[in-house]
């Protein structure tokens, strides 16, 4: 009995030194977020996500809490060798514990890959691709906002359902137009619409004349927009002076943020369907934070994007402080073991995928009649909830989930 | 190319067989930095720098020494980054045999451009290179292989000869290290030959030289191909570094920043490519935070330097030494 007590109390003893040895390390948690500062993916990301991880850090009360914080912040300029020598950089020397946001999926992918090498945490807000949580997921890495596959279940079998059952596709060349356009032309093929074309342009890309044409002399009722940003809003007001809309075809924006109607106009915009999980006027909850939100950020309202930062941020904190130790893969299996609530998303989780599911809304662009005033822009269409919003575990091949 | 002929170091009348003393020490001072800093400086930087010496020196071997100025030389870097990032993904070679063959495809390359491009001379030559570099570039965006916008991600540093593991940073940098060595060595050894002396006279009067009986699109091919060449080993390397070969290799920029790296160092000096590699990419790391302003400050360090100092700062320094460096 003696023996079995020793034991048990052996046992009790390294449990308990267990946690102890885990710790924040060099008593700082570095947050990293990179995007783009200054290009096409600036507005709906960009300088506003610094401000929305502040934000959440300054919410968490981790000061208060005794836990130090800091924040670092790069330009990647979208291009998938400056986003991974600064990963690498961050990670090797600069004691960088998570990075967070990183739009532009090929800056993802690669991001993902040096986080993985490195054993750092990611968390992707604004970049897209399904890849994430498909072929490439990561024990190190967790998919927030949106990503390509929910865009397409919600805009592109919307769209299908009312109507548009012919498409063409106007991709941008890289990961993300790729993705979006696959996992659109599926949702479309799968309602029985039809494809009957598509064209991939440079990106960025200024100019949209000769695919427009193109998207035209296609005769599709729609012309699904597999871009974002800059691009998505160029093409749209290039289209209207091609007269697209007036000849009887219409616009998808498969990816539209909301600085996206702010910088088209409602003139431009409105009728727009698009897929979004976070509109600034959805509830007291996301009024309040979005408002103390432009008060900080030039009276801008928060994009999908830059609200997801800042729910990533605090449910990271969040994970860092329950863990007592900032291990990158270590808190990640935290992120996904503790339920999610913020005022952003409300209540969700992580699936062991690294899928942040919430509820996902279907919007349509108002009129100018029915707007409000600046930055009244969406009515909700439908709502799709959390377990349906994103692509099932089963479906997206991700090796953690194989059995 | 009139306006080459005013170069920093004084041609030694023979040919030197015996290498300088001052250029044994200052090699020896750039060795013995070189050896030491990966301690003292984040190794990832320092390798980037010593691809873009290596890459700067290859092209300064023309600029500087037959007085062709290349605007395409981003073709060579950037295709062979693409040929063995492609090798050691896609047809798991290890990683000698992915750069040498990234170093042959721009070889091969070279031939073809430089046999074509050295026909005509001047603007003309530049215009030509800087036309070619533009189909690599755009068949780089276009070809299946390279991912476009993706780039070759994920690219394996692997073990080198089976025994070296690449992915330590510290094996990964003295690697690099001695391919920048063997490159600049060869360099070296071209313009301080009699090859290099043939060169430096079809610089000087190239009709001069024809009428001496060289045969002077022979050997601006071969600096070409040279060039080209070493290049393509800098791109190669560079691909491994960073486990990546992207479209901003191959970018024409690309093509305009070597020009301004060794223009900063010294036009036409052994060390001044390696100086101006290593000023530029200070600058980029410590101004990444500017984003694409960069290029603004880069015009203003040109304009700078095309006015105040145009030998370069390697070029400003031999001649308040008096001696070629």
């Amino acid at each position: 009995m003696i023996i079995l007590r020793i034991l048990v109390l052996g046992v009790a003893l390294l449990l308990a030194t267990g946690p102890a040895q885990a710790q924040i390390s060099d008593g700082v948690v570095k947050i990293g977020i990179m995007n783009d500062q200054s290009g096409t993916y600036a507005d709906l990301a960009g300088p506003g996500s610094v401000v929305a991880a502040r934000m959440a850090v300054e919410d968490y009360g981790a000061a208060r809490k005794g836990l130090k914080v800091e924040i670092v912040v790069a330009d990647h300029q979208n291009k998938p060798d400056v986003g991974s020598s600064i990963a690498r950089q961050w990670f090797d020397a600069d004691k960088v514990d998570v990075i967070i946001d990183v739009p532009t999926s090929s800056v993802v992918l690669a991001v993902n890959q040096i986080a993985r090498e490195k054993n750092k945490a990611l968390i992707v807000s604004t970049g897209a691709t399904s890849d994430l949580t498909g072929a490439a997921c990561s024990p190190n890495a967790i998919h927030w906002t949106y990503d390509t596959w929910s865009l397409a279940n919600g805009t592109g079998s919307a769209i299908v359902k009312t109507g548009g059952e012919t498409w063409f596709f106007l991709t941008a060349d890289y990961k993300f137009g790729h993705d979006l356009e696959r996992d659109t032309e599926a949702v479309v093929v799968k309602n029985g619409g039809k494809v009957l074309g598509k064209v991939r342009h440079p990106f960025p890309t200024a100019d949209f004349s000769s695919f427009l044409l193109q998207a035209q002399a296609s005769k599709a009722k729609i012309i699904g927009l597999a871009n974002a940003g800059a691009d998505t809003t160029n093409a749209i007001k290039q289209g209207a002076e091609f007269g697209i809309v007036r000849g009887g075809q219409q616009f998808a924006g498969l990816l539209v943020f909301l600085t996206d109607v702010h910088s088209l106009g409602l003139e431009k915009a409105q009728g727009l369907l698009l897929t979004e999980s976070f509109y600034w006027d959805l509830n007291d909850q996301t009024r309040a934070f979005s408002k103390r939100f432009a008060e900080r950020h030039r009276g801008a309202m928060p994009t999908m994007a830059q609200a997801g930062v800042y729910s990533a941020v605090l449910h990271y904190l969040k994970s860092v402080e329950a863990l007592k130790s900032d291990d990158g893969p270590k808190v990640i299996a935290k992120m996904k073991e503790l339920p999610t609530d913020d005022p952003v998303f409300g209540k969700g989780r992580v699936r062991p995928d690294g899928r942040k599911i919430h509820p996902v809304y279907l919007f349509e662009v108002k009129k100018p009649s029915e707007s409000k005033g600046p930055w009244d822009y969406y009515k909700v269409r439908a709502t799709i909830p959390a377990e349906q919003a994103f692509r099932p575990m089963d479906q997206g091949g991700c090796p953690l989930v194989k059995k | 190319m009139a306006t080459v002929k005013e170069y920093a170091g004084a041609a030694p009348a023979a040919v030197a067989s015996a290498v300088p003393r001052h250029q044994i020490v200052a090699f020896l001072a750039m060795l013995g930095i070189l050896l030491v800093a990966p301690f003292f400086v984040y190794p990832v930087f320092l390798m980037k720098a010593l691809c873009f010496a290596l890459f700067a020196c290859a092209f300064n071997l023309l600029i500087g020494y037959v007085g062709l100025l290349s605007f395409g030389h981003a073709a060579f870097l950037g295709s062979a980054g693409y040929v063995s990032a492609h090798a050691a993904k896609v047809w798991g070679l290890p990683p000698e045999a992915a750069i040498l063959l990234g170093t042959a495809a721009a070889a091969v390359l070279g031939l073809v451009i430089g046999a074509l491009a050295i026909r005509s001379r001047g603007i003309y030559f530049a215009n030509i290179t800087l036309a070619f570099a533009q189909m690599v570039f755009f068949s780089s965006i276009q070809a299946k292989f390279t991912g476009g916008e993706d780039g070759i991600q994920a690219v394996p540093r692997g073990t080198l000869l089976g025994v070296l593991d690449l992915r330590q940073p510290y094996t990964m940098y003295f690697v690099v290290l001695a391919i920048f060595l063997g490159g600049f060595l060869v360099v070296y050894r071209a313009i301080h030959s009699p090859f290099g002396q043939v060169l430096k006279a079809i610089r000087e009067s190239e009709p001069r030289a024809i009428s001496l009986g060289y045969r002077a699109e022979h050997y601006k091919l071969l600096a070409f191909v040279l060039s080209a060449t070493l290049s393509g080993l800098a791109g190669g390397t560079k691909a491994l570094v960073f486990q990546l070969a992207s479209l901003t290799d191959v970018h024409w920029t690309m093509s305009g920043e070597v020009v301004l790296m060794t223009l900063l160092g010294g036009l036409g000096t052994v060390f001044g490519p390696v100086v101006g590699a290593f000023i530029m990419i200070t600058l980029e790391h410590s101004l990444a935070q500017i984003g694409s302003w960069l290029t603004i400050v880069q015009g203003a360090i040109f304009v700078v330097c095309v006015l105040t100092f145009r030998r370069g700062v390697v070029g400003e320094l031999a001649r308040i030494l008096r001696k070629p460096l």
